[in-house]
């Protein structure tokens, strides 16, 4: 990411308004036309609510949606966390034992390959739901922080290396102070990549288990007011979806940029 | 005179197939500023590596002064990019050597020193993409200097920036030299270079290298622009050029 605001500060301020302003104008015009269309061919809601219909619902249905929003938020975030902590730590144990690496890492990479939309049903089975929806948020979230955090312990300069051996390094003293600050760039870059897989990961788990159980998520919603017809609040649910993927992309780019911006090249403010 | 380290028929043949080095002696005594001088390829930085002890010879020794091996922190090491850890100021890249070895308590004070020494007073809490390239080179022969070691080897520490820097930071490797009483090995490209800095040249021969020439430079200290630019200055660059081209079995015209 460029630094926020930050890099912008430089720009003429036409620029900057063209940046944020056309695609909040684009946004409007397709918003406008959207509501005349479904004015002109008077289309009625459960085939295509208009956007001041979505508008209603959100507002009407805000308990129920806030309730459900904070349910998905709140697996997604305990999934990322995990996925944090098991893929970085995994990655971290890979690099004191090249055989350890060698026998799980193939398996990491088929939990990957293999789509969470096939695993969460059977998840659903042998798990409780909440667990299982949980279980989903973090398989997807899990790889990226592996892979990324055991590229980015590879990837020491070797004259460092050299240093920390003529200094007689111990292997504590050369992972704390060299290979994890090495690799933190890569790993918040896959931690960004991680976050986005979260919500998907808890969503695909939410929609697989439908109305089986007592779910509660957005996703749940969405299933739950497919199956009523309740298109407008599908909408509505799918909207604070959308803007629940871009606030956790927004927040993870901040962190890194607020981590890095000290010193790794992709933090670093040029002037103009 | 004391010798630091002494190399005895010292041969490195790479698992590839490469032979860096064949029948290498060579001695560095104590106080000696030692500069490694011979075509690119010939087996510098390797000699320095095996005398780091970062690897290992496949033929000959590599033998101590003292008997043993070199204690952590004994050896200095400038690598001939400046190799700062861009996470850390100057200040923590400074100290380093200082927490891996386990050093003192005064390490603060020892830090602020060395970076006094190299000039950089005011920058110990900069990062290093805040230096120049030739004071990022500072703060490297900083690092390897706070450990007080007995020999600090480097590996053509100037060759990367332009030569009005080359020569303040010669000039500043000198005086530096001469206040601390190191030993010196210093590996470099450029026969300028190397008269102006060394008591003694040794120069290497193409691939497998080995000693050609050990030239001793006997002009006194501390040397200035008036050395740069003396008569006897231009004849030392001369013999040692001629040299040069002998190892390589060209003839100087
Ligand atoms: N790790 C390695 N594996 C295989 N060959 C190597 C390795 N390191 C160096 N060599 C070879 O050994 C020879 C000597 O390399 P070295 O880096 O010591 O040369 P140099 O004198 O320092 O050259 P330069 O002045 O260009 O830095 C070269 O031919 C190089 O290709
Ligand atoms: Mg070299």
């Amino acid at each position: 990411m460029s630094a926020p605001a930050a890099d912008e500060t430089h720009r003429p301020w036409r620029d900057r308004l063209a940046r944020v302003g056309l695609p909040v104008v684009a946004l409007l015009l397709g918003c406008a036309m959207w509501e005349l269309l479904v004015w002109a061919y008077a289309i009625p809601p459960y085939e295509l609510p208009a956007p001041s219909a979505i508008a209603a619902t959100l507002v009407e249905d805000r308990a129920l949606l806030v309730e459900s929003l904070m349910a998905t938020l709140a697996t997604t975030a305990q999934g990322f966390a995990l996925a944090v902590v098991g893929g970085a730590g995994l990655a971290i144990l890979f690099s004191q034992s090249r055989w350890l690496e060698n026998t799980l890492y193939p398996y990491a990479v088929i939990l990957q390959v293999t789509p969470v939309v096939a695993i969460a049903p059977l998840l659903l089975i042998y798990l409780p739901q909440p667990l299982a929806v949980l279980a989903c948020a973090w398989i997807v979230a899990f790889f990226p922080m592996l892979a990324n955090t055991t590229l980015g312990l590879h990837s020491v300069d070797h004259n460092l290396d050299d240093l920390f051996s003529l200094y007689g390094a111990s292997r504590l003293q050369r992972l704390v102070r060299l290979q994890i600050p090495a690799a933190l760039p890569m790993m918040l870059a896959g931690g960004k990549i991680a976050g986005g897989l979260s919500l998907i990961g808890a969503v695909v788990a939410e929609i697989a288990a439908g109305s089986a159980g007592a779910g509660s998520g957005l996703a749940f919603r969405i299933a739950e007011s497919g199956y009523r017809l309740n298109v407008p609040r599908m909408f509505a649910a799918l909207l604070l979806l959308s803007a629940a993927g871009i606030a956790i992309f927004a927040a993870l780019s901040f962190a890194s940029w607020l981590i890095l911006r000290r010193w790794h090249e992709s933090a670093l403010v040029r002037a103009p | 005179m004391t010798p630091v380290v002494t190399l005895r028929g010292v041969g490195k043949a790479f698992p590839n197939g490469t032979l860096a080095l064949q029948n290498l002696d060579l001695t560095v005594n104590r106080g000696e500023f030692v500069s490694l001088l011979g075509p690119s390829g010939c087996g510098k930085s390797t000699a320095l590596r095996l005398i780091a002890g970062l690897a290992r010879p496949s033929g000959g020794a590599v033998v101590w002064g003292s008997g043993g091996t070199p204690a952590r922190g004994d050896l200095g090491v400038v690598f001939q990019e400046p190799t700062l850890m861009p996470w850390a100021s100057v200040a923590a890249n400074v100290r380093l050597p200082l927490r891996l070895t386990h050093r003192p308590d005064n390490a603060e004070a020892l830090v602020a020193d060395m970076l006094a020494r190299v000039g950089l007073d005011g920058f110990a809490k900069a990062y290093p993409r805040e230096l120049s390239g030739g004071m990022r080179m500072r703060v490297s022969i900083a690092r390897a200097l706070v450990t007080n070691p007995e020999l600090l080897l480097m590996d053509e520490p100037f060759a990367a920036l332009d030569e009005i820097t080359r020569f303040r930071l010669d000039n500043a490797l000198l005086d530096l030299w001469q206040e601390l009483g190191k030993t010196v090995v210093f590996v470099t490209h450029s026969v300028f270079e190397a008269v102006y800095l060394s008591t003694r040249i040794v120069v290497m021969t193409p691939r497998p290298g080995r000693v050609a020439a050990d030239i001793a430079i006997d002009a006194p200290f501390p040397r200035g622009e008036t050395f740069r630019t003396s008569a006897p200055y231009a004849a030392l660059c001369r013999t040692v050029a001629q040299a040069l081209a002998g190892a390589m079995g060209e003839s100087l015209a």
